[in-house]
């Protein structure tokens, strides 16, 4: 049994979105990689997913655990990616580890501290497939951006920060932003277009007028002087591109609603007496959803260009946030270490590409007049 | 000799693995200087029949059979060969005048279009033709028309720049398909007599496509009656008139709407009354936006309807009559006085009006239309529920199952939606909309000229038997004469918004007053006085 019935017309739809087997395949690709990307904590971080120190169980990766907890001194957090840390936890919190951590783990590992020593207890710890997180800055040998190896999968960049890990909170981040953006954008521009395009007359010409006037405001000065003003933050900078970036669809869904307000079912809606609130919502909008679906593919791409751009330009999120489109910035800083480069623009390609693909499949499925074999 | 030779046609249609047969087997000839009329309802496969002839279809279809023009095959035969066969020796005309023009040309530019490609006439020699072909076709001074846009002509006068474009390379066969249906019933008697007489003077077969079996009457030589994609009988116009063999030849021909309305009795109640209602469109100009004149759709229209009474109001399009009904309605500004069960509502607010909505119902004329394509049959029947309380009974399931089965349609259609049903049945749809809130008025603005022949009888015996059974006021708006003098008692005539004439049904149909009554008579039921 279906979770959800679908319409008959959706139906027709979806079957026709999986007849085209790039967007179909594009979705399930782009969904797997941001349901990776959501659980990021698990795949790149400086700190554990579970420890086992003497019989009990901690998760670093959620709560805040004092060195002192794990026999340290200070009452700072754990730095687990010290190896007397390490120790320490391995070994059950014996305090020869602050001097030769390597020799113990050894010893615990192939038992001989448990005959040596009474009351042992052998603990250990699970770390994600990546030890680095975002902004984690990692000892390398040598000068930062360093290359790629076994540690760093596609090198540091010039602040030694692993590139890895931060390509996959970028991604999430980026993606993230990108659909609480286009969320906040379309209601507010759907809403403002219902308005105009049904009521018509003079609530439309002065909101038309209004809307000219706000397209023209240049967002770009306004982002830099609030960004001069306030402290950079991400929810500041949805509030921004929100704020300047609604009327994209008020255009499209306007007219839709200008052209189906004197539809028969509308007017046999009105002589029913339903109010304007109602017809908008039950009989009109589901006439501007395909024309939606169309431009909605250009504002996502957009939004997560616009976001990069920010960045690029330094403007964007605070410089400790992993952006995608600050490792572009350095792969322009830093010419050398071609890895920045390579890792920014296939990130971008990929994921604009897959949205595409998605989005085409959508934009066809819609289309009424396209047939599938 | 035949020009065009039919044999074994199918066309079949596939989408999503379900394959459509549109043409089963269809064979026929147009012989030269002849006309063939393909006659039969919606979906009968007539327009396809029509288009394979020369190819074209779209993509999707399928055709196999074989089709001869001038002795040549047409299914398979190369595009090029196709392009130049089309428009040069079989041209079209189609339905709708108004799509068929590009609005951005003006007259000269599109008919020089044509004769540039076809016979590489340019400059002085095309103006010549373009005039030579605008007086063929009817249009007076066609030297003042020359850059005229198609905005500006009416809708005759762009049918017959459409024929223009059709003989502008003087074809051998000309494709009609359905020409005079979107228009008024005295300009399509015009059209199809310039059809006529250009046949005869151009020495042109013709192909006819078309419901109306009037039409067929007046203007076919043979006749090929055509259901569910098969021709189902065949031959000379007179003799399928007189002798149709065919079962459903024998329905199509039968199918006309017959009967009068029962009488209204001395002490109906009045429902509704207007005096004087007025509807002017201003015309603004000038950067002030000051009022310069007015569009007059209704000029002092005073009209009543009692309880159990049908008002025809008859007219043709741009007379008013559905502005009237929206204004009655209150779904549009009016002046002038209303009143609806004793009540003034001319200047309420809609708010104030929406309690009394559910007395006053509305059928429109397009059953495609005025469905919600996104909702099912029970959820746009019960819509009204929502809004309205309404008496006997509270489960909205079973009010709307009783008031499908009252319009002649069963309960389990209401979790299907509208496209899954033919126009009549969706024209019911609409209709239970209505009645599900026991209105005191129905306004029926053309329920029954979307359909075909003899879905229109039913529909008519269908509102017959409401109006008897709820005592029903019907404000019953058509331009089809013979519908409206089934179901009427009194008829107001319209004319570029005014009411040039209001009588009892008798008394208009049996002796109209003005010369305009005359003539929509004519057109209507000329041919039936010929014939009788």
């Amino acid at each position: 049994m279906a979770l959800i019935t679908l319409s008959p017309l959706n139906q027709r739809r979806w079957r026709n979105f999986t007849a085209n087997r790039r967007a179909f395949w594009s979705l399930w690709i782009f969904l797997f990689i941001f349901g990776l990307s959501l659980f990021a904590e698990f795949l790149a971080n400086d700190r554990p997913i579970v420890v086992n120190y003497r019989g009990e169980i901690y998760t670093p990766i959620f709560n805040f655990y004092p060195e002192r907890e794990f026999g340290g001194d200070f009452g700072t957090e754990a730095v687990y990616r010290d190896i007397e840390m390490q120790c320490l936890i391995i070994t059950g919190g014996i305090g020869e580890c602050w001097d030769e951590p390597h020799t113990l783990i050894e010893a615990a590992h192939n038992g001989s501290l448990e005959e040596s020593i009474e009351d042992f207890h052998q603990g250990w710890l699970i770390w994600p497939p990546i030890r680095y997180s975002y902004d984690t800055i990692s000892n390398i040998e040598g000068s930062a951006p360093s290359a790629p190896d076994a540690q760093h999968w596609l090198g540091t960049d010039d602040t030694a920060r692993d590139v890895t890990a931060r390509v996959i909170y970028g991604f999430r981040l980026s993606i993230l932003f990108t659909i609480i953006v286009t969320l906040a954008t379309s209601v507010i521009g759907i809403a403002a277009g219902a308005i105009q395009g049904y009521f018509g007359g003079l609530t439309d010409l002065i909101f038309q007028r209004f809307i000219e006037i706000w397209s023209g405001v240049p967002t770009l000065y306004i982002i830099i002087i609030v960004a001069a003003i306030f402290q950079r933050s991400f929810w500041l900078l949805v509030i921004l591109m929100t704020i300047f970036g609604w009327m994209a669809l008020v255009g499209v869904v306007r007219a839709e609603f200008l052209r189906a307000r004197n539809f028969e079912y509308v007017r046999a809606a009105k002589a029913l007496g339903i109010s304007d609130r109602v017809i908008m919502y039950r009989h009109v909008l589901p006439n501007a959803m395909v024309a939606t679906l169309t431009l909605l593919p250009f504002i996502i791409t957009g939004t997560i260009s616009g976001l990069a751009g920010l960045d690029f330009l330094g403007f964007g999120l605070p410089s400790a946030a992993p952006s995608l489109g600050e490792l572009t910035l350095q792969a322009k800083r830093n010419l050398t270490a071609p890895w920045l480069g390579f890792t920014a623009f296939f990130t971008f390609a990929i994921m604009l590409s897959l949205l595409v693909f998605i989005f085409e499949g959508v934009r066809d499925a819609f289309d009424p007049r396209k047939t599938f074999k | 000799m035949s020009l065009l030779q039919v044999r074994n046609l199918n066309v079949n249609f596939s989408q999503d693995g379900n394959v459509v047969r549109a043409v089963r087997g269809v064979s026929f000839d147009v012989n030269k200087g002849e006309t063939v009329a393909l006659v039969g309802e919606s979906g009968s496969g007539k327009s396809v029949t029509a288009l394979s002839t020369v190819s074209l279809l779209e993509g999707t279809a399928e055709v196999s059979g074989s089709i001869t023009y001038d002795g040549a095959e047409m299914i398979g035969a190369p595009e090029k060969e196709l392009r130049r066969v089309r428009g040069n020796d079989v041209s079209f005309i189609f339905q709708e005048p108004m799509t068929s023009l590009n609005p951005l040309h003006t007259l000269e530019t599109q008919l020089a279009e044509s004769l540039l490609l076809h016979q590489g006439l340019r400059g002085d020699a095309a103006k010549e033709r373009i005039l030579e072909l605008l007086h063929k076709v009817g249009i007076r001074d066609p030297e003042t028309r020359l850059n005229s846009y198609p905005h500006q002509l009416s809708g005759g006068q762009r049918q017959r720049v459409m024929i223009a474009m059709a003989l502008a390379n003087g074809p051998e066969l000309l494709v009609a398909d359905e020409p005079t249906t979107a228009l008024d019933v005295t300009i399509q008697a015009q059209i199809l007599e310039l059809l006529a007489e250009l046949k005869r003077s151009e020495q042109m077969s013709l192909l006819f496509i078309t419901h109306d079996l009037g039409i067929v009457r007046r203007i076919a030589d043979r006749v090929c009656v055509m259901k569910d994609g098969e021709i189902v009988e065949t031959g000379p116009t007179a003799e399928i008139f007189a002798n149709p063999r065919h079962p459903y030849t024998q329905t199509l021909l039968a199918a006309e709407p017959t009967g009068r309305p029962d009488a209204v009795p001395s002490f109906a109640e009045e429902v509704v009354h207007t005096k004087d209602l007025k509807i002017w469109f201003p015309i603004k100009a000038g950067f002030l936006r000051r009022t310069v004149g007015h569009v007059k759709a209704v000029n002092s229209a005073t009209i009543d309807v009692r309880q159990g009474e049908t008002l025809g109001i008859v007219g043709e399009s741009g007379s008013g009559k559905t502005t009237l009904a929206l204004a009655i309605m209150r779904l549009i500004s009016s002046e002038g006085q209303i009143v609806f069960q004793n009540q003034e509502l001319h200047d309420w607010t809609e708010a104030r009006i929406r309690p009394l909505r559910k007395d006053m119902q509305i059928v429109f004329q397009d059953p495609f239309g005025s469905l919600s394509p996104r909702m099912t049959v029970g959820q746009i029947v019960a819509e009204g529920l929502g809004v309205h309380e309404v008496a006997g009974g509270h489960d909205p399931r079973k009010l709307v199952a009783d008031t499908l089965i009252e319009v002649g349609l069963t309960p389990d259609m209401m979790d299907r939606y509208p496209h899954e049903f033919s126009g009549g049945q969706r024209q019911r749809i609409a209709i239970a909309r209505a009645m599900i809130l026991r209105p005191k008025l129905l306004i029926l603005d053309e329920p029954t000229s979307a359909l075909d022949m003899t879905v229109q009888v039913q529909i008519v015996d269908l509102l017959r038997e409401l109006q008897r059974k709820h005592s029903l006021a019907y404000l019953f708006i058509s331009h089809d004469l013979k519908v409206v003098r089934a179901l009427s008692h009194k008829v107001v005539v319209m004319k570029q918004g005014d009411v040039v004439e209001a009588g009892t049904n008798d008394e208009i149909f049996s002796n109209p007053q003005t010369e305009y009554t005359r003539t929509l008579m004519a057109a209507a039921f000329g041919e039936e006085l010929v014939a009788e």
